[in-house]
């Protein structure tokens, strides 16, 4: 896998804990304490108490579809072995959104339709999300 | 203070445009400007207010040492993606009309063969830094696999359907074809549309916009100085730039659908004291047809989840009731970030656009779409 495609070579200091709960096979959000809100992909500043801090908490994965594609079209090689995928961007039990790749009947695929969470390992240092039906 | 009709377009540039260029960036940059100072009836040391375009690598300095301005005073980049030109005619306009300085250079020139790949570019953008940590590893980055999921949401909730993206592409392409200095020569069908591959469904490739090499420049002028140049004065009758939630990510927006535009356009019309019904002829910034589709219906042309009725209804064909993109725009023209669009539109209001001309055409509007859904739009006026 090039580089390019490695997500800690281009981590921001607020998500080293996304990425190591995803290799422990869990999902972890950053949850405001200061007004208990979640915020996702992870960030510095809560946007509506102004709290800097974060405590880490692991989610159950549960979620729902919003969204779909279809990638038919790589744009880089390193994807070209990947496609056709199908992409699933779903809204968590929490209110924020994954997007990742859907292993299931892409037939079947509707808006509402009740997801989990599953986990892939792509190399040693990276594991990524994935969306089953639940 | 109102910006409304303190500022106009005074000049425009182009180049030719095709796939590929021998030219430098900056030397079609400065290809395009010297048209649009030439155009305007300026002398270039009569410049004294520089925007270039900001992810093209060519900076105010540049334009500075080869057109030889000894007088600028006001230099700016709006860095918006494809919103950028548009956003550019605002600060412009705010700078022109507050008397910082005259003369506004906008240029935008791209060279593919210089530029970079899709994939390198996001990584030298730090509004897409989000993306490159989180979506990229998925596979997903380029803009038409990051807009797919607010098309087929569009599709899924009012009925959207492929035939009416198709519209968009068609009578854009027949624009093209009737008007020259465009990429795209051959007329399109539905069926050529629908058989088209699919690059991230629903968009096919006949969705997507060229990728160009070329350049285009306007300049902004204050409405004192635009009135002893060479053409009928083309002003600033409402502009405005909107950005939508969650502007690092469409993943995380509460409202897939919702872009910079929703924001934007009620605040431009009011400015111009303008409604949708006296716009004669719209250049929309058409990155992708759903884009188009779905900025009809944030500009007010109608209700959000009828933009499918509404072009398949001929609307936005010349002789409709709203034509669009007469140039080709960047589906069949050239991509050119939408500095073509505005182009265009003073060419239209200035009566000049040729076989697309739209008859009496006087009041006129163009958008920009950006990076993850910023917008601007402007309406301009001959008045
Ligand atoms: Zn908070």
């Amino acid at each position: 896998m090039s580089e390019l495609l490695q997500p800690q070579s281009q981590a921001s200091v607020d998500s080293p804990p996304y990425w190591q709960g995803l290799r422990n096979h869990q999902l972890r959000l950053q949850r405001c304490p200061g007004c208990g809100t979640y915020r996702h992909y992870p960030r510095p500043l809560c946007p509506h108490c102004h709290c800097f801090e974060a405590e880490w908490v692991t989610v159950s994965g549960e979620a729902e579809v919003c969204s779909w594609t279809t990638l038919h079209h790589a744009f880089h090689p390193a994807f070209k072995a990947l496609i056709p995928c199908v992409v699933v961007t779903a809204t968590l039990r929490e209110g924020v959104r994954l997007l990742a790749p859907f292993r299931g009947d892409s037939a079947r695929l509707t808006r509402g339709l009740a997801l989990r969470v599953g986990f892939e390992e792509i190399s040693a240092e990276l594991t990524l999300p994935m969306l089953l039906p639940a | 203070m109102s910006l409304s009709r303190r500022a106009a377009v005074t000049g425009i540039g182009e180049t030719v445009y095709a796939k590929s260029s021998e030219k430098s960036v900056l030397r079609l940059a400065l290809e395009a400007s010297l048209a649009a100072i030439h155009d305007a009836g300026l002398q270039p040391r009569e410049i004294d207010g520089l925007i270039p375009y900001a992810g093209m690598g060519v900076v105010a300095e540049d334009l500075i040492v080869n057109l030889g301005l000894d007088g600028v005073r006001f230099s700016a980049t709006t860095p918006l993606g494809g919103a950028s030109p548009v956003a550019a005619v605002q600060c412009a306009s705010a700078a022109v009309s507050s008397g910082l300085c005259r003369h506004v250079l906008i240029p935008v020139a791209r060279n593919l063969a210089t530029g970079g790949r899709i994939s390198e570019r996001l990584r030298q953008m730090p509004q897409f830094n989000t993306v490159a940590e989180f979506e990229l590893p998925v596979g997903v980055f380029a803009p038409a696999q990051l807009y797919a999921p607010m098309a087929r949401l569009h599709m899924e909730q009012y009925g959207t359907r492929p035939e009416h993206f198709a519209e968009i592409a068609i009578s854009t392409r027949h624009n093209a074809c009737l008007r020259g200095n465009a990429m795209m020569t051959a007329p399109l069908t539905l069926e050529d549309y629908l058989a088209s591959r699919m690059i991230a469904d629903p968009f096919r490739l006949h969705d997507c916009s060229l990728e160009s090499s070329g350049a285009a420049a306007v300049i902004v002028s204050s409405v004192e100085g635009a009135l002893d140049l060479r053409h009928p004065v083309i002003t600033v009758l409402g502009t405005a730039e909107g950005h939508p939630d969650s502007p690092v990510s469409i993943t995380q927006r509460k409202d897939l659908i919702e872009i910079g535009l929703d924001k934007a356009a009620p605040r431009a019309f009011a400015m111009a004291g303008v409604a949708t019904h006296d716009i004669d002829v719209a250049e929309i910034y058409d990155c992708f047809t759903y884009v188009v589709l779905r900025q009809l219906e944030a500009l007010g042309f109608c209700g959000r989840g009828e933009g499918g009725a509404f072009v398949a209804s001929g609307a936005i064909r010349l002789e409709g009731r709203l034509p669009i993109n007469t140039h080709g725009g960047l589906l069949s023209q050239a991509h050119m970030v939408g500095m073509n669009h505005i182009v265009e539109l003073v060419r239209q209001l200035r009566g000049s656009a040729g076989p697309t001309q739209i008859s009496g055409a006087r009041v006129g509007l163009v958008t920009g779409y950006g990076d993850l859904g910023d917008g601007t739009v402007a309406i301009l006026g001959r008045e």
